[in-house]
């Protein structure tokens, strides 16, 4: 993306930050988004993740104008630009179906927002557009005679032609078969990698938020639960909720008595356990103990089970084989079922159903969570899918 | 067994055909007695076959100054009656406001009432207020039933539009007016072109209110009623005939356009049939 | 990743309400569009309603020409009821009739369109619609053609010795309940192909599945789900079946007269305008008191 000068955009300098403050959005007695504040540095791919209904469609619609805030602000560098009409803004979206207009061909689509903007000729920049785009020749065909991902593409270049200082994507991979979203997942990052335009990037694929976000926000009931670096994310959630929609986790109900070294030492079940002090939480009353399917580990019986790893004893209850890996349900002594995964790496053998086990984790692996009083054990449980697929 | 089994699965589609008959019949026997040299002037039987009737259609000269009145009273009836009719759909669809379902029930009511108390109501109000009837008054009249329809089709197109379009215009800096002009208009104009066509097909043929608030007012209905009294000239048939080719020709081309459209993902405006009446 | 924290709410000015002017004009836009249109059907549907219910309380006695004095003479009614009775009944009786006789044709076409046309649906649902391309008075008067005594349909019926030798469908009620059935028959098929269309057919091979016979999934299944159409395409046929009168002038004589032809004659011809005007009224009323009876009993007041 060399090619479009300022002159013929009239690109203003990248204006900074799109900071949103103290954004709350009502309709009616029901609150959308909830006192949302967030920094999102220029030029990052940012990925608000979550439900339908969270509220994170509501904040994007808030930052194109397509919504007026009940109440706080949109920040694009120093200026709030919350209660400018849409056209007035520096920002595009890429929607949600696209919402090309069928009554026009490819071409006056992409040109759409030049030519509003007064500009003459924007034969370059369209034929530079669909160029990056890989659509050269379809100018002149009707949006729908192009396949799903070819209108996806041409949403992105009638967005990007007028070089936004953010563009926001509303699901845009929504309404694509699994390998085409895949495709263009990795596309849409080699474009926002080239235009070094900040994007902001909506979506309820944890999956695709993951893979394509520098940072992602994970919202819920119209609040942020945590916002991070996908991986530390996953790795280290900040909350249950996360815990089991950033991929799932085994959560077990227990109690935290505190501590003052580098161990905080858990009771779950009436048995002991422990988690490094830089992983909790939480290190007092009620907690979650929690533990990735992938990274509990089944074993025969309890002298195979690594030094330092701690671990549950139980028995088989349900294997699914699903190709790359095998899922376990395994029940342990009070009755819950835990979550495992284990590579079908040829190494080990596969472990039949009522086979007793011993589930076991490095401690170093597990997490503390703040746990509602009498809330009980939460599972993974089977997968509705395989690991490595988006819903 | 094999034909018992047979009717079993066809006697519906063998029924339907029948009624199609039925339905098609009256027709068939238009366009034959626009091609029929009648035996006297109150004979309706198919006599001796001629073209002269297609070659002289105004012999009859009032019934050709009938079909233009009805015409010219169509034509303005219509544009008062899509300009209303499509503002009206304008606020219904596009705005909350307090009053709808008012709003909504003086549209409907204009559908369920029959003609006859539509008609003799604005016969009382006239004659009451004095008003001469004539020309204006058939106009007025035809205003009114015609507004519900157009209502009605127009919101049927206005709704089913993806209110993400307007939004998208208006993020990439088409101000309102510009949507309005570049993106909302050229979406909806082919519900309203076919409300356009109903509110004029169902002004051309009124019959009943008219024949209330004419006057001395003669439209080819009006014309056609009075004749069948003293009977009817041949022409008649042949002005049947014509309108009926040239509706089906304005069918035809709607629903090729409408084909085109649907490949380019419009909905499509609900066909232009005459008092194609939709609850709402 | 860098500085991504929620952000301290301190920069946050509270933020006022939205600005006013383009608010206000919003909310005046809706009744702005809608002012012409509800003027013209509040003067010339609405108020002509009134004005009616005001004609039909007139003192009987007085004339176009002499004027009328609006004298409350609820005695209009009774007398009219009394004297147009069998207009009244018969109205209801052929529309009635003609209503059944339109369901019967009517279902079979609107389902066999709906579920077994194929590619043939859309030529199928024009020729529903095509009669209505022309003139509604020169269809029916084709109908005096085709029932005409000299015509090849009575002289088929009288061969085949159903009607006599002398006998007649010209200027009888089967010409009139025939030509309203065929008339309004369009109004009641387009809706219910409406509701026909939408019916999934694999709701039926689920039926069928499940051990219903054909009656049975027509009357378990199909009949239900098609309820929104049939009751509205009722509605649409019955209630300008009733009001019509050209039928009647047209194929039938005075003993088949409706209360249409009473009402224009009312209007028209004797000018007594506080009879047109009660027995116009009455009509609405009947026709409205069927209409609430018969949703009632089908249960679905939403069709209005």
């Amino acid at each position: 993306m060399t090619g479009m000068s300022a002159k013929t955009t009239g690109r203003a300098a990248p204006a900074g930050d799109l900071r949103l403050v103290n954004l709350t959005k009502r309709f009616g007695i029901f609150t959308a988004v909830d006192d949302l504040s967030l920094t999102i540095p220029q030029g990052s791919f940012f990925a608000l993740l979550g439900a339908s209904g969270c509220g994170k469609t509501t904040t994007l619609r808030m930052i194109a104008g397509l919504e007026q805030p009940t109440s706080g602000q949109v920040l694009l560098g120093d200026r709030d630009i919350a209660r400018l009409r849409p056209y007035k803004r520096p920002v595009n979206t890429v929607f949600q179906s696209y919402a090309l207009f069928p009554h026009l061909n490819i071409f006056e689509n992409v040109a759409f927002g030049l030519r509003r903007r007064g500009i003459r000729s924007v034969d370059d920049e369209v034929l530079r557009m669909l160029a990056l785009v890989q659509l050269d020749d379809f100018g002149h065909r009707r949006p729908a005679q192009l396949s799903g991902g070819q209108q996806q593409r041409v949403a992105l270049a009638r967005a990007l032609i007028n070089q936004p200082q953010v563009l926001l994507l509303d699901e845009p991979l929504g309404a694509l078969d699994l390998k085409l979203r895949r495709q263009m997942q990795i596309e849409l990052k080699r474009i926002q990698t080239e235009v070094g335009i900040t994007f902001v990037h909506v979506t309820h694929d944890q999956e695709e938020a993951m893979t394509m976000a520098d940072t992602v926000a994970v919202m819920n009931a119209g609040r942020i639960e945590q916002l991070g670096a996908p991986a530390d994310m996953y790795e280290y959630p900040a909350t249950a909720f996360v815990a089991n929609f950033l991929g799932q986790s085994n959560l077990l109900a227990a109690e935290a008595a505190g501590g003052s070294g580098s161990e905080v030492p858990v009771t779950a079940h009436g048995a002991r356990f422990s988690v490094p002090a830089g992983r909790a939480r939480a290190d007092r009353g009620e907690v979650y103990l929690g533990v990735r399917p992938e990274k509990l580990h089944l074993a025969d019986s309890a002298d195979q089970v690594p030094a330092g790893h701690q671990h549950v004893t139980g028995v088989v209850s349900d294997a699914s084989y699903v190709g790359v890996s095998t899922q376990y349900l395994v029940r342990t002594g009070w009755g819950s079922e835990l979550s495992a995964f284990a590579a079908n790496s040829g190494l080990g053998g596969r472990l039949p159903v009522g086979a007793a086990v011993v589930a076991h984790w490095d401690p170093r692996h597990a997490f503390l969570l703040p746990r509602a009083p009498g809330q009980d054990d939460r599972t993974a449980g089977l997968l509705d899918e395989p690991v490595g697929a988006s819903s | 067994m094999k034909f018992s089994r047979w009717l079993a699965d066809h006697w519906v589609m063998g029924v339907a055909l029948l009624v199609l008959g039925y339905l098609s019949l009256p027709i068939l026997v238009v366009a034959a007695l626009s091609f029929n040299r009648p035996s006297s002037r109150l004979s309706y039987d198919f006599n001796e076959f001629t073209l002269d009737n297609w070659r002289q259609p105004c012999a009859t000269s009032d019934m050709c100054d009938a079909v233009l009145r009805s015409v010219q009273i169509g034509f303005i009836a219509t544009v008062v009656a899509t300009v209303l009719g499509t503002l009206m759909a304008f606020a219904l669809v596009r705005h909350r406001f307090t009053g709808r379902s008012g709003i909504n029930l003086l549209i409907f009511l204009p559908m369920a009432t029959p003609e006859l108390v539509m008609g003799t109501s604005l016969l009382a109000l006239f004659v009451s207020a004095g008003v001469p009837q004539g020309f204006w008054t058939v106009v007025i009249a035809h205003v009114m039933f015609c507004v519900s329809f157009v209502v009605v089709t127009v919101k049927a197109r206005l709704a089913g539009m993806d209110r993400r379009l307007e939004e998208a215009a208006a993020d990439l800096y088409a101000s309102p007016w510009q949507t309005f002009r570049l993106v909302t208009l050229p979406l909806v104009l082919p519900g309203i072109v076919a409300a356009a066509l109903l509110a004029f097909s169902l002004s051309f043929d009124d019959f009943i209110i008219t024949n209330f608030n004419a006057g001395t007012t003669v439209t080819f209905p009006m014309y056609v009623w009075g004749a069948a009294q003293r009977g009817i000239p041949p022409q008649v048939n042949v002005i049947g005939t014509a309108m009926f080719v040239i509706a089906l020709l304005l069918v035809g081309l709607t629903s090729l356009r409408g084909r085109r459209s649907r490949r380019a993902g419009l909905p499509v405006a609900p066909a232009a049939g005459r008092r194609a009446k939709s609850p709402t | 990743m860098t500085a991504l924290a929620h952000v301290p709410t301190s920069t946050g000015q509270p933020a006022g309400p939205p600005p006013p002017p383009r608010h206000d004009r919003h909310r005046l836009l809706p009744y702005l569009l809608l002012l012409p249109g509800a003027a013209w059907l509040l003067l010339f549907f609405a108020v002509p309603l009134f004005q009616l219910a005001a004609a039909s309380l007139y003192d009987p006695t007085g004339s176009l020409s002499t004027g009328y004095a609006l004298t409350w003479a609820f005695g209009n009614y009774p007398d009219v009821l009394q004297a147009y009775w069998p207009q009244f009944a018969r109205s209801f009786g052929y529309a009635g009739i003609a209503l059944l006789l339109a369901l019967l044709m009517g279902y079979p076409l609107a389902y066999a369109i709906a579920q077994k046309a194929g590619r043939w649906k859309n030529l199928l649902l024009v020729c529903v619609v095509a009669p209505m391309f022309t003139s509604f008075l020169v269809r029916t008067l084709a109908w005096k053609t085709i029932l005409s005594d000299n015509g090849w349909l009575v002289g088929l019926l009288r061969d085949v010795h159903l009607l006599g030798p002398d006998g007649r469908l010209l200027a009888t009620p089967v010409a009139v309940v025939l030509g309203l059935t065929y008339n309004f028959l369009p109004f009641l098929v387009l809706p219910l192909y409406a509701s026909l269309e939408r019916l999934d057919y694999r709701l039926l091979e689920a039926a069928s599945d499940l051990y219903a016979s054909p009656v049975q999934i027509f009357r378990k299944v199909t009949l239900p789900l098609s309820m929104p159409g049939l009751i509205a395409g009722t509605l649409l046929f019955f209630i300008p079946a009733t009001g019509d009168y050209i039928n009647a002038e047209l194929l039938g004589t005075p003993n088949e007269y409706m209360i249409g032809n009473v009402i224009d004659s009312a209007f028209l011809v004797r000018l007594d305008y506080p009879q047109g005007a009660a027995l116009s009224f009455l009509l609405m009323a009947a026709i409205l008191a069927v209409v609430f009876g018969y949703l009632r009993r089908a249960g679905t007041e939403e069709v209005l």
